[in-house]
């Protein structure tokens, strides 16, 4: 079966995104094959150092850099570190993450909406990540955006789909690729979030935090392709409370 | 129980000690510490009086063991909880505390460990602060490095690898003014990802001036939030006045910084009253400027030249570890620095709880980098240090100390936007 991600033209064959900030260097090339990730992410931020422990030498070639602009406080800051990402070899992906609050590290939508509407026209593939509202969502789509990506819940707080109808409404309502970011924090998560239709799904915390890495790379891989078969086969109907009624309510009626 | 701090210098002249003794003894010739001084900004913000009065009101002696529990149930530390955890009767949950502590560690900053550097460039200082090395009655090799000699201490520092440095003067507008601070700021820029400064506080236009030259953090240490004891230990000079250094963060933020430090010089005080608004002071500032980036510093008194039995009293390491738990629970998000004023031990089991950032490579001196790192005899002069630090580690050895204790070091995570 062809079933590929497709961002901004590029095709993808695994549907889990790996983050990179929270843990060693080291064990970057382990979670990318056991996780069997395509594309990962990394702060520009914490790219931008010197020559020795560059966490870009530690990142498999054959592996789409998904540079973050953490750090931005509005629009023009993200603008600015996108562009310096592309500098810095980047590549043409960028993830915009603009957070005024350093608290809960909530996205700002409405300069998210700005910058993917300038990155674009600059040719970027933008991928934002957002606060799940469904107006947010198609202004970004007519920004050009080349997916959505709503927060599961609070990032870093591993609590799983705390904003699962609103994600659903996404998923049900925008024609862009909806991968499911921050706060998913086991696999059987990131299935669930497969099995509502997420195009894919992003982790980080989930696995910095886990006692063996790589194993929990592995684990994540195979919720995310498990939950991606059950969305294609078609879920069954699940019951919600009791038997349903063997006998029609409407049986009575004959013409 | 009380630390010594009165020491007099034979070189001081007749009338210096005269002076001297009267200030320390005689209360009546002091000038007022809440008194803005001339030229200081006075800004009107809430904060001063949310911080104080909370921590006027602690009685930490009313807690209980079911108070402590309580906190460390709760998904979300509230205030009252904070003060639970940091009173005496949760300090037999101390290892709870720290699992609670790491798990929040962990969401927020994963097992990464941020490394630094101090560099001081002058130690000239107007003030009498009794506890202080640099204090003016303190017989100490003074020393002001010229914008030649901080480059070359810089071109040292960079070449060990570091990224991020915290420049430091004793408090002298006079000898140091703030120009002069921009000027080193602006060279810095050259060599390191981030700049930070730890000087006198300065008004909101001087704060602006350098962020300017390239200065994007803020520390200020408060010593104590008591204000009476604040008085008693700086008896002269503009850091006399109590409000205007507690003001200092926010002046920082409105000049446009994006980030600040705080902290209590625990052992001056009560330390749970001082670690209380020292924590309850960040919370403050971060509710108002949600942007800000914030920090929490936990220094503890050092041995300084000239007298080498002042220590943190109370404040074991122990009482030390539940104050940074208690932070990190308090406060998920906020980043906690623990200097080399700790030892090695405590450094490495520090970070695997709740520290997120250790110096390295320190220096408290003037002018020496180039013998401490290379050995290598100095022929121009050295200033003498602030306090004796206890941590000497290299940048290479706490790097690959940190990462043999399965953290991730990072030199850098900023970007200048």
């Amino acid at each position: 079966m062809n079933d590929k991600l497709i961002l901004g033209g590029h095709e993808f064959n695994s549907r889990f995104i790996l983050g990179s900030g929270k843990y060693s260097l080291k064990l970057i090339e382990a979670a990318v094959r056991y996780a069997g990730a395509e594309i990962i992410t990394l702060a520009v931020r914490r790219a931008n150092t010197a020559e020795s422990e560059n966490i870009l030498d530690y990142i498999p070639d054959g592996v789409t850099l998904l540079p973050n602009t953490s750090g931005a406080r509005n629009a023009d800051e993200a603008v600015r570190i996108a562009r310096l990402a592309r500098e810095l070899g980047c590549g043409e992906f960028v993830k915009i993450e603009i957070m005024r609050d350093t608290k809960y590290l909530l996205p700002d939508n409405a300069e998210t909406v700005k910058a993917t509407e300038i990155l674009a026209k600059e040719g970027f593939v933008v991928m934002p990540y957002m606060y799940p509202d469904l107006n947010a969502a198609r202004d970004l789509v007519n920004a050009g955006a080349a997916s959505v990506m709503p927060l599961a819940s609070p990032i870093g707080s591993n609590k799983g789909l705390s904003t699962k109808d609103f994600i659903q409404i996404l998923i049900d309502e925008i024609d862009l690729p909806i991968i499911v970011d921050a706060g998913i924090g086991r696999p059987s998560q990131a299935c669930e979030a497969m099995e509502m239709g997420a195009a894919a799904v992003m982790s980080n915390t989930a696995l910095a935090t886990a006692g063996d890495l790589p194993a929990m790379a592995e684990a994540f891989r195979q919720a995310v392709e498990a939950g991606r078969k059950a969305y294609l086969s078609g879920l069954g109907r699940v019951l919600t409370r009791g038997a349903s009624p063997s006998d029609s309510l409407t049986g009575f009626l004959h013409d | 129980m009380n630390n010594n701090y009165f020491v007099d210098s034979g070189k001081l002249s007749e009338s210096a000690l005269k002076r001297k003794h009267e200030l320390e003894t005689n209360p009546s010739v002091r000038t007022n510490h809440m008194e803005y001084m001339n030229g200081m900004e006075k800004i009107s913000s809430d904060i001063y009086d949310k911080v104080i009065s909370q921590m006027q009101e602690y009685d930490y002696n009313k807690y209980t063991v079911s108070d402590v529990r309580r906190a460390l149930a709760h998904d979300t530390c509230t205030v009252e909880d904070f003060k639970a955890l940091l009173s005496p009767v949760a300090e037999p949950f101390l290892e709870e505390m720290a699992e609670k502590a790491r798990l929040e560690t962990q969401k927020h900053f994963g097992n990464t460990v941020y490394l630094f550097t101090p560099l001081y460039i002058a130690n000239y200082c107007e003030n009498y602060c009794v506890y202080c090395g640099f204090n003016c009655y303190n017989d100490i090799r003074r020393m002001k490095l010229t914008m030649e000699q901080i480059e070359h201490e810089m071109q040292i520092i960079a070449q060990s690898g570091m990224e991020e440095i915290l420049i430091l003067t004793g408090e002298s507008r006079a000898k140091s003014g703030v120009e002069y601070i921009g000027e080193a700021c602006k060279l810095a820029r050259k060599y390191f990802r981030l700049v930070g400064i730890e000087i006198y506080p300065v008004n909101t236009d001087e704060y602006k001036y350098l962020h300017k030259c390239g200065v994007d953090y803020v520390t200020v240490f408060q010593e104590t939030y008591d204000s009476e004891r604040y008085e008693q230990l700086h008896l002269l000079g503009h850091k006399r006045v109590f409000p205007y250094r507690f003001e200092a963060q926010e002046r920082a933020l409105m000049g446009g910084m994006r980030g600040i430090a705080c902290s209590a010089l625990l052992g001056l005080s009560d330390f749970r009253k001082d670690a209380l608004a020292s924590a309850l002071h960040v919370y403050y500032l971060q509710r108002k400027y949600p942007h800000a980036e914030i920090s929490l510093s936990c220094p503890r008194l050092r041995p300084i030249i000239n007298n080498d039995e002042i220590n943190p009293l109370d404040v074991h390491e122990k009482q030390l570890c539940q104050i940074l738990c208690a932070y990190r629970i308090f406060l998920p998000f906020c980043n906690i620095t623990v200097s080399s004023r700790e030892s090695e031990s405590f450094r490495n089991g520090i970070v695997k709880i709740c520290a997120t950032k250790v110096s390295a490579g320190v220096s408290t001196g003037i002018g020496d980098h180039e013998s401490k790192y290379t050995g290598k005899e100095n022929d121009s002069a050295e200033g003498d240090e602030q306090f004796e630090i206890n941590d000497s580690r290299s940048l290479d050895k706490m790097y690959s100390d940190m990462s043999d204790e399965g953290l991730q070091p990072v030199l850098n995570d900023y970007l200048y936007v």
